[in-house]
């Protein structure tokens, strides 16, 4: 980067300032995109750069028990471990990859047809609103005990409704094959109204001239959607799938306030977040856990990728 | 110009904003606040309403930090990993916490202080909890609470059914069980701790009665042994057949408490300090008809853990370690313990144990439970190794196995396996 040239304003009239003073000002006057950009770099620094580099030399280590007890570099064998684990490491990976893809395709298409019917003014639709919005201001641990409360197979109310309907009582979060399903439901009933938002706030930025056109030509509300309304709002889409893929990969709040530690006894919703948490927390294997970390950002980084570039690709 | 004495007065703020921020941070060496983190339990309820009269005499201002058993290790963990100073006193479990604190130098060594003390007589404490507050031949804490575990049963129920006793033997618990759940749709006949990992503990009485334990005298892993196998089987069983339908493998005391309280459970096996929680009016829904008994005979006898589940120790980073010693000299002191046993918290000391008063208020029938309980108990309630934690989700992995209806015996040997490996490692 080269440094800014600024004409030199002060005129001869003006009083002579201290010799470290100008030279002072005048260093800090060429720098001064830096000086201004500096305390933002540092919390950057701080906050993520530095956090980042210590769990990677974490994850080459066999750090154990405290992270302040003394831990010998071991190289790599942490990566070799983790990447042949079938036992855990793997079911997480692939749990995380199950729960995303899912949470967001729900979400998405949810999001989109209750965003298009909220596009046109109708009676009460403040009400209507509010009421989508209200899961997304809960917490997500509020929520998830919530629920929990609601999906409890003995005294819960889900059991109860179904009752009612004539439908024999499930497991929900108790079961080993349904825990999963169960928590997918409920971050979709927590996000979702996110996904409105976004692409509500969309929809109404779309003029109104391509659906008339569209309208004058005969073409049904479907071919509209489908040739005029989502190809337009497409950049939007993406920025809705960016933002929600990214937070889904990193679920946490809701598996641990339904299931516990460990994504419960069989590990039945462990994703690479809890696993870490519980490699950290539980096992205090520093090492083991910062390497699941490391592999899960690589992970991230590279969805975020490809996401983006796709964008780019559709920005054209 | 101009410009240059604007870019220089923003540098000017900016400077001093950020010096400011770095300011603040109150004093070191014995400061007047105390910072005490506890757990969510029926004692720390008693010391609360206490409170104030310790702050009165020894005009300290002490700051309670209250947390669930996850969140307390959690945020000891992050904390003390640290380095951190901002912990004082710290209320910990010597059987789960006791060893990994011990190795990694977290508890300040109270040997001096707790010995010289005459008014808090050291002696007085009992011996099992003092060598589990023991680290390296220091005193790192003090016991503050003792638990068995204790059957909890509904009397209405069992007579009801026709039984005048609740069982004496495990099999007269399956049984009672059996017959109490056939009577009374939509009540459970047993209900316990499922969790893999929070099971372990009440499970370890059901595995001393038939004759097992986690680990041999040699620390070989005996997870697999015959009786090690039959007591898994029967917990499991037992909770299958006769536990809640739909039955979570994620319960905790606090769930399991919940179902035998909301009155859809005849039988529960649990700690007895947790026994107010039945009795207390606001909580519990069965405080006419809970009755308590001695924990049930197996082919062994009737062998429930006795352990010191709760202790004070003092974080080796505090800058206000002789504050701390006086909250811990306090809250574990005669006076406060006496206090707590009447308010239903099994304690540490023998005094209060001798005291009659020390066990008045207790029902009868948990008196007596509790007195067969002290007898017979086992020191332990789960694997004594470093890393509780990982070692509790080994050994409960058959306790899940078998609720899920599983082979349990084939899931013991694997779980043996598997722990072996991991006293191994530990052993390195």
């Amino acid at each position: 980067m080269s440094a800014v040239i600024t004409p030199r304003t002060d005129s001869p009239e003006a009083p002579a300032a201290s010799p470290e003073t100008s030279a002072w000002s005048r260093w800090a006057n060429e720098h001064r995109k830096w000086l201004f950009a500096a305390p933002a770099m540092a919390f950057v620094a701080v906050l993520i750069i530095f956090p980042v580099a210590w769990t990677g030399y974490l994850s080459l280590t066999d750090a154990e028990g405290s992270v302040r007890a003394e831990s010998e570099f071991i190289g790599f064998q942490n990566y070799l471990d983790v990447l042949t684990d079938t036992d855990r490491f793997w079911p997480a990976v692939w749990r995380t990859v199950l729960f995303t893809s899912v949470v967001l395709f729900f979400e998405v298409v949810l999001g989109m047809a209750i965003a298009l019917l909220l596009w046109r003014p109708f009676r009460g639709e403040k009400w209507v609103r509010v009421a989508i919005l209200l899961p997304l201001v809960a917490t997500p641990v509020a929520v998830g005990m919530m629920w929990r409360l609601i999906f409890d197979p003995n005294i819960g109310m889900a059991n109860q409704l179904l009752g009612w309907i004539g439908i024999g009582p499930q497991p929900w979060l108790a079961g080993q094959h349904s825990a999963l399903p169960t928590t997918m439901f409920i971050d979709i009933w927590q996000w979702t109204p996110m996904v409105v938002l976004i692409l509500l706030a969309g929809l109404t930025a779309l003029s109104d001239e391509p659906q008339e056109a569209a309208r004058i030509d005969g073409a049904s509300s479907w071919q509209r959607f489908r040739h005029v309304t989502l190809p337009l709002l497409m950049p939007t889409v993406i920025v809705a799938i960016l933002l929600r893929g990214i937070d889904a990969l990193k679920t946490f709040d809701i598996l641990y306030a339904t299931k516990g530690r460990g994504g419960g006894s069989f590990h039945e919703v462990e994703t690479l977040n809890v696993y870490a948490y519980g490699l950290s927390f539980d096992y205090n294997d520093y090492g083991v856990s910062s390497t699941v970390l490391i592999i899960f950002f690589l992970i991230i980084i590279g969805v975020m990728w490809a996401l983006t570039y796709r964008k780019k690709g559709l920005g054209r | 110009m101009r410009r240059r004495s604007i870019i220089g007065t923003s540098l000017a703020v900016v400077t001093a904003m950020s010096l400011a921020a770095c300011g603040g941070g109150d004093g070191g060496e014995g400061s007047k606040t105390l910072r005490v983190t506890l757990v969510n339990h029926v004692w720390t309820e008693n010391i609360k309403k206490a409170l104030p009269e310790f702050e009165k005499q020894s005009g300290l201002k002490v700051e309670v930090t209250q947390l669930g058993e996850d969140q307390l290790s959690d945020q000891y963990n992050v904390k003390l990993n640290a380095g951190s100073s901002d912990l004082d006193v710290m209320m910990y479990r010597p059987l789960q916490e006791g060893k990994q604190f011990g190795k990694n130098k977290y508890l300040a060594d109270l040997s001096e202080k707790a010995k010289s003390d005459s008014a808090f007589e050291f002696g007085d404490f009992q011996a099992g909890p003092v060598q589990a507050t023991t680290y390296d031949n220091k005193i790192v804490g003090l016991p503050i609470i003792t638990e068995q575990e204790v059957l909890y049963y509904r009397k209405d129920l069992l007579a009801k059914s026709g039984f005048t006793a609740p069982p004496k033997t495990l099999d007269e618990l399956k049984a009672q069980a059996a017959k109490v759940e056939a009577d009374n749709p939509g009540v459970a006949g047993f209900v316990a701790r499922t969790g893999k990992a929070a099971a372990v503990t009440q499970f370890s009485s059901f595995l001393f009665s038939f004759g097992g334990d986690f680990v041999d005298a040699s620390g070989k892993a005996t997870v697999n042994t015959e009786q090690a196998k039959q007591a898994y089987a029967y917990y499991g069983g037992l909770l299958r057949d006769h536990g809640p339908e739909n039955i979570s493998t994620d319960m905790s005391w606090s769930e399991a408490m919940a179902i035998f309280t909301q009155g859809k459970a005849a039988f529960y096996t649990e700690a007895n300090s947790l026994y107010k929680n039945a009795t207390d009016p606001t909580k519990s829904k069965v405080v006419d008809t809970v009755g308590f008994a001695a924990f049930p005979a197996g082919p062994a006898g009737s062998k429930p853990y006795n352990i010191p589940s709760w202790a004070l120790g003092v974080n080796d980073n505090s800058e206000n370690k002789d504050n701390a010693w006086k909250f811990i000299q306090w809250a574990a002191g005669k006076e406060q313990a006496l206090a707590q046993q009447v308010a239903g918290v099994p304690g540490a000391r023998a005094s209060v144990w001798a005291n009659p008063a020390g066990t008045a208020s207790y029902p009868k029938d948990l008196a007596e439970a509790n007195t067969v309980s002290t007898a017979n108990g086992v020191g332990h309630d789960r694997p004594l190794v470093v890393k509780v934690a990982e070692a509790r989700e080994i050994v409960g992995q058959p306790i899940v196995d078998a609720i899920t209806g599983k082979d349990a015996a084939s899931s013991a040997d694997a779980a043996n396996t598997a722990f072996q490996k991991f006293l191994d490692d530990e052993a390195k």
